[in-house]
């Protein structure tokens, strides 16, 4: 007598097992490519509205600037220009109200003015009020060529088209916009069918990344929140860091197992998983509100009014990765071995000695990673910044932690709230900026891992 | 973490203890200058009793051999002689461990300067993940050497030569210490430990983790080292202790009545003579293997 099946009993056995892993794995891949499917297509929604053909019609064409100018259109091109050219073309196309205040705002020239007269202007600067540009420097080439484009070109995207369809349907998109214009020509106003030039545009490219926002969509763009995240990032880091690494360390080097302490650790815990519009709620009562001499910079005799500052959100997004980086950190640290402490308190070191020299070296890679990972998933946090008051329309890059500032989730969110379509577009674009931040944050991480943890094996 | 330590409680365990040697007629058999001095150990986790009423003293600059079957406690032993049972959050100890005269429980006692002069060695070797060099140079720039470069280079070296292993790693003192192999980092973690001059070299099974040939080249080195340091081994291995001890104490487990498995001291003897003419059977049975 046997307990087991043994022959064709157990060939059969093997067989029926073995079908079942099949089964297993099979449906193991198809989760898997459902998965990289749903990621996939994300991807692509947000590439395929960040690059297309489109549709503009220009106020003004920029090859009629050249030629009032006095170039051939046919071997000048706009931006190839001198600032005196441009000046001279703004000049004749916008009114000398608007040309004035451009100038006030800062001027054209270090030794001429344009659109005030000499007396009027040292008057102004001589008042108290004194616009900025009685003292910024003059502006560059480049300005300039923005304000053409803006005021005198005056693009206007009518119609927009998706990346593949773009590649291969470009007629089919064209006569789209000719069909639209014979059925319904009053939606295109003072337009005829002629005017339209359909081109290729990158919805993100250099100008989008360097501008500040605009409402006009054709010339908008994501400097001001690109800085903004970039200062939210430094302030973030700057509170998490110091305060979450120094806490897992005493939690897990000093610390008594008692029951404090097993308290704080439970809560540490459940903070990790608390929903970010708490955060921010939290950001709200205490950095703008309670703290908002602090906050404000006003305590320092400088920055805004009100609490609403890049400090405040800093510090919110600070708190909300807080328990992620203690976490990730301790983490790191248990995973020290116990050898290592031995070791050098055998040699006659103090706790904290051993721990500087010998457990933190060692942790260093898993605390790094842990705590850029959860930077990076602080820099994508939209709820807690929109409650702490982010401001959505911020032209001036934010100057210092007491600045009014928006910040890439809140410009993506605000834009696709707007009507007209050519805002998704840049909601896209300026979606795949923020994704391109993250990777690189992640690769830095990947790369810092891999060389702290190559010096020793 | 706490380092403080109630006073050594003199207990009716004690005198108990005191009268069962005495009727061993010779307790305390080695009678040389002693290093350390353990008088009637108890070490406790939580509520368990390891090891319970050793007494011995260590003699000065020879090796003393702790031996025994599994969770007789002698690990726990060499490990209360410098405070290493500190680092247990559970670990309690009552008795006296003098050395040199001063009990290391004592109140005002600091556990750091004990271990700076009663250095380790661990069963498995654990270098830190640092240069040769530094792993050599640490434990010495935490005592503040004064030292220049140069000295420290020279107190590298010596430790290095004290240890067998300078002509291995000559060449390479900034590789990783990790780069060694099983025996040399042994020799490695020997040489950290003696860097610091202590004055007692404590090791534990520093053997069981290594070949036959590293483990040879470990015992000449202890040979070596007992002209400057006393040593303390444990080992689980018989003819080790035969080969290299002076002195051997047999640990064995004894049965409380609730049942409570508590390492006792058998027998403390030169390791010549415990090995030859055993004075108890439990030494006998457990040496010529017929334990258990």
């Amino acid at each position: 007598m046997t307990y087991f099946p043994e022959g064709d009993e157990y060939q059969r056995l093997l067989a029926r097992k073995k079908t079942k892993g099949h089964f297993a794995k099979f449906g193991l891949l198809t989760l898997l490519i459902l998965a990289v499917l749903a990621l996939a297509s994300l991807l692509y929604t947000i590439v395929s509205d960040s690059f297309g053909l489109v549709a503009v019609v220009n106020e003004k064409e920029p090859s009629q600037i050249v030629a009032d100018l006095g170039y051939d259109p046919a071997r000048v091109s706009l931006d190839s220009l001198d600032k005196a050219d441009l000046v001279t073309a703004l000049e004749g196309a916008i009114s000398n109200n608007v040309g004035r205040r451009l100038e006030r705002d800062r001027r054209f020239f270090d030794d001429r003015l344009v659109f005030e007269t000499q007396a009027t202007w040292d008057e102004i600067c001589a008042s108290s009020g004194a616009p900025t540009g009685c003292t910024a420097s003059p502006r560059g080439h480049d300005d300039v060529l923005l304000l053409v484009e803006e005021r005198v070109v005056q693009p206007d995207i009518i119609a927009a088209e998706g990346l593949l369809p773009s590649i291969f349907d470009r007629r089919g998109f064209e006569e789209k916009v000719r069909t639209a214009f014979a059925t319904n020509p009053e939606r295109f106003g003072d337009y005829t069918v002629d005017q339209v030039r359909f081109e290729w545009r990158a919805w993100l490219n250099m100008r989008f990344l360097t501008t500040p926002p605009n409402s006009k969509p054709e010339l908008a763009g994501i400097r001001t929140a690109i800085l903004g995240s970039a200062w939210l990032v430094v302030i973030t880091v700057a509170f998490a860091v110091p305060v979450g690494v120094g806490a897992a360390i005493y939690l897990e080097e000093f610390a008594r197992k008692n029951r404090i302490n097993d308290f704080i650790q439970t809560n540490i815990n459940n903070l990790a998983g608390v929903p970010s519009i708490i955060y921010g709620m939290l950001g709200l009562a205490v950095f703008v509100r309670l703290l908002e001499p602090l906050t404000s910079g006003s305590l320092f005799g400088t920055g805004v009014d009100s609490g609403r500052t890049v400090l405040s959100a800093g510090l919110t997004l600070g708190l909300l990765t807080l328990p992620v980086v203690i976490i990730t950190s301790q983490e790191a640290i248990r995973a020290v071995p116990n050898s290592l402490r031995q070791a050098g308190m055998s040699l006659g070191a103090t706790r904290w000695q051993t721990v500087r020299s010998q457990v933190l070296p060692v942790a260093l890679p898993g605390i790094l990673t842990g705590t850029i990972l959860a930077i990076a998933r602080a820099i994508g946090e939209t709820a807690p910044l929109i409650l702490v008051g982010a401001a959505s329309f911020i032209t001036l890059d934010p100057s210092g932690p007491f600045s009014k500032f928006t910040a890439l989730p809140i410009q993506i969110f605000q834009w696709t709230a707007l009507p007209q379509f050519e805002f998704k577009n840049l909601a896209a674009a300026a979606s795949l900026a923020l994704l391109v931040m993250l990777l690189a944050l992640n690769s830095v991480a990947v790369i810092l891992r891999n060389r702290y943890s190559r010096r020793f094996p | 973490m706490s380092q403080e330590r109630p006073r050594a409680g003199i207990d009716l365990a004690r005198s108990r203890a005191r009268s069962e040697d005495e009727d061993r007629g010779e307790g305390g058999v080695v009678t040389t200058d002693t290093v350390i001095d353990v008088e009637h150990l108890d070490v406790f986790y939580a509520d368990f009793k390891a090891v319970g009423g050793v007494t011995l003293g260590f003699p000065t600059n020879e090796i003393t051999a702790l031996i025994g079957p599994s969770g007789c406690g002698k690990s726990t032993v060499l490990r209360s002689l410098n405070r290493m049972n500190d680092l247990i959050p559970t670990a309690r100890v009552e008795g006296t461990v003098a050395y040199h005269g001063r009990d290391i429980y004592a109140d005002g006692i600091d556990p750091v300067e004990i271990r700076r002069r009663i250095g380790m060695v661990f069963q498995k070797p654990n270098p830190f993940p640092k240069s040769i060099h530094d792993n050599i140079a640490w434990g010495a720039k935490i005592n503040g050497f004064r030292g220049t470069k140069v000295e420290m280079a020279d107190l590298v070296e010596q430790a290095l030569r004290s240890a067998a292993l300078w002509d291995e790693v000559k060449d390479k003192l900034s590789e990783s210490g990790l780069s060694l192999s099983g025996g040399q980092q042994q020799r490695l973690c020997i040489a950290r430990a003696i860097a610091t001059q202590p004055d007692v070299v404590l090791m534990d099974e520093p053997c069981s983790a290594l070949d036959p040939i590293a483990t040879l080249r470990i015992e000449e080195l202890m040979l070596e080292l007992k002209r400057d340091y006393s040593i303390i081994i444990v080992t689980h291995n018989m003819q080790q202790a035969a080969r290299v001890s002076d002195n051997t104490a047999f640990l064995n487990v004894s049965m409380g009545e609730t049942g409570q498995r508590t390492g006792r001291l058998v027998e403390f003897s030169p390791t010549d003579q415990l090995f030859t003419r055993p004075r108890e059977q439990a030494t006998e049975d457990y040496i010529t293997g017929r334990f258990g």
